[in-house]
């Protein structure tokens, strides 16, 4: 009897498809996320966040999920500042809450639209400590012991630059890099720093960050660096 | 060895079995069985946020998930070369190639109740094919989002995106094979014992028996009466020396 070789071209044909998807695929999900995005922010049973589309992903560098509680957490403003201060999640708190509705970007290619944060101008915490004259630059430590990013001094100062306590309306969760994290607006989420611990101005430019010692722009602008086109946040 | 084993809740003499699948093709199907367990397992902990956090751990996850998905290759490939490759090559030729009954059964959708099937039906014909074609595309994806810095960025996003809605695709094929399995205890026995009662392989594999045993199946009008979904079919006839 005659046959026809269909698992060959099925075989096949998968293979082709899965190379346009990775050729085109930076596209197609950039043009699905501007869909399904504001149905997905209505859906209240969280069933469609399990669809790989503008949901967050939980990167760590680390070994595990690191979690401290509201209670234990401190964070330190100190290095080329005028008094060095630490903080609980109370003070940080007590002090003016700035309220942003932005995107997430992320430099692998997934953005989540819309993301409401709460947190305090990094700003107003390096004013609290008092930065000292020719200081050049922010360096930020996470308790999870390994990732540090930086920022200029300049950067720092934006309007746009938190470190958030809430996000999407509720605490930020540990997974999120809570009790508090950097939220940095315009750029790439790996400036936006976990578990943020301790806030180190310093005199000169400072050290690379985790992710730019392997490659990454040191100025993570959203779609102005890392060879990426994003559509501003 | 025992002259009776209990299948489906009925006993099957050593002379009403037909042999299905031989030792190389159920260790390769298990083996691969493992493996795609530990990598959807692994999966769902990287992927979904709540087992994430519960888990923790990523960097060991994340290494397990690329070792298991590396491995991926080497029970085929031993499967297809090593000394116990006959029936293994035979019967993948066999579920590459299509013939006039399942591109009749194809083009029907699955409706058309006139085919008689051979070894394999098409739908585990498509089931093979698609899961090999998932594990190269997953493999290929799931390489450039590990080794990244070897790629441009715009592949690594057009990666994730593959790996990502392949991975929802290849969950449903897994859990819709698991559930024909289920439903199919005679067929499941082929995969676990090696064997299936005659009585299946000459009412759902004809063209299958009749190779194996050269005595004529039914006529296919006669198969026309079988139901299309075997576990809706009443309890096969008695067979021949069934101990009562």
């Amino acid at each position: 009897m005659e046959t026809k070789p269909v698992g060959r071209r099925l075989v096949l044909a998968m293979m082709g498809t899965g190379v346009a998807g990775v050729l085109l695929g930076s596209r197609a999900a950039d043009l699905m996320e501007r869909v399904l995005s504001p149905i997905t922010a209505k859906d209240g049973t969280g069933f469609l966040s399990l669809f790989p589309v503008g949901r967050f992903r939980i990167y760590t560098v680390t070994g595990k999920l690191h979690s401290r509680t509201d209670a234990d957490y401190r964070l330190t403003v100190g290095g080329h500042v005028d008094a060095p201060v630490t903080l609980t999640l109370d003070d940080l708190k007590a002090m003016p809450a700035t309220r942003m509705t932005k995107d997430f970007q992320c430099v692998t290619g997934w953005r989540v639209s819309d993301v409401p944060w709460v947190g305090v101008r990094l700003a107003d915490l390096l004013d609290k400590a008092g930065v000292k004259e020719g200081a050049q630059g922010v360096r930020f430590l996470s308790f999870d012991g390994a990732y540090t990013e930086t920022l200029t001094v300049d950067q720092a100062r934006r309007d746009d630059v938190i470190v958030a306590y809430e996000m999407e309306g509720k605490p930020v969760s540990s997974a999120h890099g809570g009790p508090a994290r950097l939220y940095v607006g315009p750029m790439y989420g790996y400036k936006s720093c976990k578990w943020l611990e301790t806030i180190e101005v310093t005199p000169s430019v400072p050290r690379l960050g985790y992710w730019e010692v392997r490659g990454y722009d040191t100025d993570g602008w959203v779609g102005k660096s890392n060879g990426r086109e994003d559509r501003p946040v | 060895m025992d002259a009776t084993v209990r299948t489906a809740g009925v006993e099957v003499p050593a002379q009403a079995r037909l042999p299905r699948f031989d030792h190389a093709e159920r260790a390769l199907h298990w083996a691969n069985a493992i493996l795609f367990g530990i990598l959807m397992a692994t999966a769902a902990i990287l992927y979904i946020g709540p087992l994430t956090a519960l888990v923790g751990r990523r960097e060991l996850v994340r290494w397990t998930h690329v070792i298991a998905g590396l491995a991926l290759p080497v029970p085929l490939v031993a499967a297809r070369v090593g000394p116990w490759r006959r029936q293994v090559v035979a019967d993948v030729r066999a579920l590459a190639r299509f013939d006039d009954d399942d591109r009749r059964w194809l083009r029907s959708f699955g409706r058309s109740r006139d085919v008689r099937m051979g070894k394999f039906h098409p739908g585990q014909k498509l089931n093979a094919a698609f899961t090999l074609g998932a594990i190269v595309v997953m493999l290929g994806t799931g390489s450039i989002m590990h080794w990244f810095r070897f790629f441009p960025v715009e592949w690594r996003t057009g990666a994730t995106f593959v790996h990502d809605w392949l991975a929802i695709v290849l969950a449903v094929v897994v859990a819709g094979h698991l559930r024909m399995a289920y439903s199919d205890q005679d067929a499941f026995r082929g995969m676990t014992e090696g064997w299936v009662p005659t009585i299946w392989a000459r009412r759902h594999r004809p063209k299958w028996y009749e190779e194996l045993t050269g005595r004529p199946a039914r006529p296919p009008a006669a198969a026309t009466a079988t139901p299309r979904r075997p576990w809706e079919s009443p309890a096969p006839a008695a067979p021949p020396g069934r101990e009562e």
